[in-house]
């Protein structure tokens, strides 16, 4: 707020200002996140190939740094390749939507305290939103490509990431039971001052785990990476893409994944608020503290990769639609009742 | 003035989009271009200031149910030329069917514009969220209707399995209770099998 005060001092009026100074925080978010993604990227690998006994990307830089910028130029320089009887426009038009609703969300994340773009009132549902629509991307790259690997991919992708949505939203209201708003940084200020009140600890503990296990789901991570699966599928809905599609496409996958790590920590895990209220902790920038959660459930996800089997397509479904929603569903009214037998209710 | 070009644009984007809805050769390019009438018509809600409506519009029609529609839409085997055959012989019919809601939905503004005038320009009370406010309404006034609302919905749900939920015989089902219920010693038998005699 303080950038709308300084354009509105060079003499622009207040609409203006509003629009500048969003632009430059929507370009810094934008260009920290892109960047802190690739080195994200690097520690998956390097996770993956730690698990396995393997070194990993180690040539490209020192400890293998560079790799993921080495790997975007690999990519935006190749040919893109438009495979024959494809429906264009939506062919190309698949991994772009994919990407920018991936950056879209991150608009309503608070990073710190204040720290975000729009701190709108219902931004737990416009997150909701924004990911429900994400399945677009998926289902129009796999019907655009003409092909039928990828149809069945994104045949698949969608039932999945539809199933799992449902469970996620009986969590999301379990949560927003105990915080009383729909505003993300309510939320995570209800759950101070330390880690006592964090809503993972306490009758939120299972509906943290469905959370986390929902969205490897949502986010089509191994061990439910069904739609990519490469033994049966080749690669799912990406199969025909090559080049910078693909990358918008990779890119928005991994983007949703930091997301799901960011939803993790700020909806159970306090945000940006320290452990332990006391000086040298709080003294850290909130900012600092909500990385240091994203990258430890970073860190989770590149381990369930590693060491995870696959499950089958049926399994998928049953874990989804006859454990997590009854469970959840079950965990709501639980929930609802246990904060009016304690009298806990957010007013 | 930004709110003004925002709501032409978006204004704009929606009866365009809905414009190739019927005109565009592909159904699913179709369903795509519904979909993307819906979400101005959310981003619609958002500049009258209700964000909660355009957040619910965009959860149900954008993610659930027009996701169902493309699926379907996919799925079917059409014959593109042989939709557009017999437009001209509907046309009238359609075009009357059309006027028809025009007039009846100018009426109803028309009417409702003269009362409640002062409701349409502030959809949110004063002083109270938009979700508060709706929540308010809607589970203290309304709850009957709402009760039954979601009964209808239930009775639509279970009368859609009842149609299609056929149990055939002789089909191999998983059953994960017996499968976690397997022991080693129902499932293995150790054979001390003599040489060159076989089991």
């Amino acid at each position: 707020m303080a950038l709308v005060e300084f354009f509105s001092s060079l003499g622009l009026p207040y609409g203006w200002a509003w629009v500048l100074s969003q632009g430059i925080l929507i370009l810094v978010l934008s260009v920290v996140l892109l960047v802190m993604l690739a080195f994200l990227l690097l520690f998956d690998r390097k996770v993956w190939a730690a698990v396995q006994m393997r070194r990993g990307p180690n040539v490209v830089g020192i400890f293998g740094l560079l790799q993921s910028f080495a790997d975007f130029i690999k990519f935006a320089t190749k040919e893109a390749v438009i495979p024959a009887g494809a429906n264009k426009g939506v062919y190309l038009l698949a991994p772009l939507l994919a990407f920018v609703l991936a950056m879209a969300s991150w608009a309503v994340v608070p990073v710190g305290p204040g720290w975000v773009v729009a701190d709108i009132n219902v931004g737990i549902l416009y997150l909701f939103a924004i990911s429900s629509l994400g399945v677009y991307g998926i289902i129009m790259g796999g019907w655009a490509s003409n092909s039928k690997y990828a149809f069945l991919g994104a045949l698949r992708s969608a039932a999945q990431m539809v199933s799992y949505e449902v469970s996620i939203g009986f969590v999301l209201i379990t949560v927003l039971l105990f915080a009383g708003s729909l505003n993300i940084s309510d939320i995570v200020n209800s759950q101070g001052p330390d880690i006592r009140g964090w809503n993972a600890f306490g009758i939120l503990f299972p509906m943290f785990v469905i959370f986390f296990i929902s969205a490897l789901a949502e986010t089509n991570r191994p061990p439910f990476d069904l739609p990519e699966a490469e033994s049966e599928l080749v690669a799912g809905f990406m199969v025909e893409y090559s080049s910078t599609p693909y990358l918008l496409f990779m890119v928005g996958e991994y983007l949703n994944i930091v997301l799901m790590c960011a939803m993790l920590s700020i909806l159970f895990f306090g945000g940006w608020l320290p452990p332990i209220d006391i000086w040298p902790l709080n003294a850290v920038p909130g900012v600092l503290w909500l990385i240091a959660k994203v990258v430890f459930f970073f860190f989770m996800f590149a381990m369930v990769k590693a060491i995870v089997p696959r499950y089958r397509y049926d399994q998928l479904m049953r874990l989804g639609w006859k454990v997590f929603l009854p469970t959840s569903l079950v965990w709501v009214i639980l929930t609802a009742g246990y904060l009016i037998v304690f009298d806990r209710l957010p007013v | 003035m930004i709110a003004t070009l925002a709501f032409y644009l978006f204004a704009a984007i929606t009866i365009l989009s809905g414009l190739m809805v019927i005109s565009a050769r592909n159904p699913v390019h179709s369903v795509l271009f519904l979909i993307l009438a819906f979400f101005n018509a959310a981003a619609l809600f958002v500049l009258l200031g209700a964000e909660f409506l355009a957040m619910i519009l965009v959860v149900v029609y954008v993610g659930a149910v027009a996701v169902l529609f493309l699926f379907v839409v996919m799925m079917l085997d059409i014959d593109f030329g042989g939709l557009r055959r017999g437009v001209m012989t509907y046309l009238p019919l359609g075009a009357l069917i059309g006027l028809l809601l025009l007039v009846e939905l100018a009426v109803g503004i028309w009417t409702v514009s003269e009362r409640g005038a002062a409701n349409l320009a502030h959809p949110t009370p004063e002083g109270v969220s938009n979700t508060e406010a709706i929540g308010r309404i809607l589970y203290t006034d309304y709850v009957f209707y709402f009760q039954l609302a979601g009964m209808v919905l239930l009775v639509a749900m279970i009368g859609a399995i009842v149609l299609t939920l056929r149990h055939r015989p002789g089909v191999k089902r998983q059953s994960i209770a017996a499968q976690v219920h397997r022991r080693p010693k129902d499932a293995i038998e150790i054979v001390d099998a003599k040489p060159g005699q076989g089991v």
